[in-house]
């Protein structure tokens, strides 16, 4: 490949500027649902970006490796490895929070960002870039998920990862707890991202 | 959460209250999210909606039902527990795969209707999703297919619903910039969610 684009390119693209959730709505699925409890998204969320950085670090070494049509079933495996780690240290270490997750640790698996990232990138580039990328696709991933977590618990709870933030007379919206909630605070973020995207892009042209 | 400990202790559901419970009041999408990646893509049209919902319908009942008897005569004999995960994937692709050549083999028709969607299930994180549930909530064989089969239905019901909808929407509404495409579908599927939860007082599951 002739001009590659450069490290810090690569983490920020994932961060921002093609940001998996607001920009690809991908692999929302698995994650939405442990938004209404900061602390449940932030173990979730750790969970995720191991899974990505490591699946994509692994594909990318195996990719001389790997003939083309089994490949989707390899990353699969790889993939399904990486998330029965997880599973089992957080079972280990946080038996409560693994509790309230329920299956949807597992369901990291199907989730179709770590796929995507190993199919359209981690697959044709090395392996320090294919981490970097992945790196910064989960944690822009993640930014939207604490940003969703960040609106849902205080409004639902009156707390903050535990400790409440709001008044005691605060009339907590249940609605917010509830799967309602999600579909419309994601609705409206990917709203107001997509509304100011275009102007972004039409100014800086890198 | 609470109440999945609660639904351990509980005596035998009956299938048909289970069914009709997975398709109202525990609707896997509106009430787990999962299955959002192809329910935003393909709910453009109630054709494309319809084939894919049909498609889910059926592998979601057979899978689940397989995985059961996997999970019940395979795997916890063999105490091989952890790996139920990746077992659970490649159990899913080889259905997809059997089902896939079998149809092109013996229904051309049906091929060209539906098999274009059967290659999408598998990564369907709903299919997957189900069959997790299965195993934490403990449902027995003919619990397995009537919980898939209406986890199937009830995933159907949401996207021909949300697609029709979007139809009307295309050719009526005007949006403000940044509120098309995937923004709006996510806020009426909030609606949606909503309007699933009148019926939460019918059937007491879960």
């Amino acid at each position: 490949m002739p001009n590659r684009p450069g490290k810090k390119d690569i983490f920020l693209t994932g961060l921002w500027k093609d940001n998996p959730v607001l920009r690809q709505i991908l692999g929302i699925c698995s994650t939405l649902a442990v938004t209404n409890l900061m602390v449940n998204t932030l173990v979730m969320n750790a969970g995720l970006i191991f899974t990505v950085c490591m699946s994509s670090l692994t594909v990318s070494l195996l990719k001389n490796y790997t003939p083309m049509r089994i490949r989707m079933m390899v990353q699969t495996l790889i993939i399904a490895s990486y998330v029965i780690i997880v599973d089992i240290l957080i079972r280990a270490y946080m038996p409560d929070i693994s509790e309230a997750l329920g299956p949807y640790v597992a369901l990291i698996i199907t989730n179709c960002i770590i796929m995507g990232r190993c199919e359209s990138f981690a697959r044709h580039n090395p392996p320090v870039a294919s981490l970097l990328d992945g790196l910064g696709m989960s944690l822009g991933y993640s930014l939207v998920l604490i940003t969703i977590a960040f609106i849902r618990e205080p409004l639902g709870f009156g707390t903050l990862l535990g400790f409440r933030i709001l008044p005691e007379g605060f009339v907590q919206w249940t609605i917010m707890i509830m799967a309602p909630g999600a579909f419309f605070t994601l609705g409206f973020l990917v709203w107001i991202f997509k509304y100011f995207q275009p102007r972004n892009e039409g100014k800086e042209t890198k | 959460m609470r109440a999945r400990k609660q639904n351990r202790t509980m005596e035998q559901i009956h299938p048909l209250t289970l069914l009709f419970a997975a398709i109202f009041t525990n609707n896997i999408l509106l009430t787990n999210f999962l299955g959002l990646c192809p329910f935003l893509s393909m709910s453009k049209g109630k054709k494309t909606a319809l084939g894919m919902g049909a498609a889910v319908v059926f592998v979601m009942a057979s899978t689940t039902a397989l995985n059961n008897l996997v999970h019940y005569k395979i795997l916890i004999p063999l105490e091989l527990e952890h790996f139920r995960y990746i077992v659970f994937i490649v159990v899913i692709a080889a259905f997809v795969q059997l089902v896939e050549m079998t149809v092109e083999r013996f229904f051309p028709p049906l091929y060209y209707s539906l098999g274009v969607f059967l290659p999408l299930i598998t990564v369907n994180c709903a299919i997957f999703g189900a069959s997790l549930f299965m195993v934490i909530r403990e449902y027995n064989f003919v619990q397995s297919l009537a919980y898939g089969a209406g986890s199937g239905i009830g995933w159907m019901l949401a996207i021909l619903t949300i697609s029709a909808i979007r139809e009307k929407l295309q050719k009526s509404a005007k949006l403000p910039r940044g509120l098309e495409g995937p923004a709006i579908t996510l806020i009426i599927t909030g609606l949606l969610a909503l309007a699933f939860l009148a019926f939460s007082g019918m059937i007491r599951v879960q």
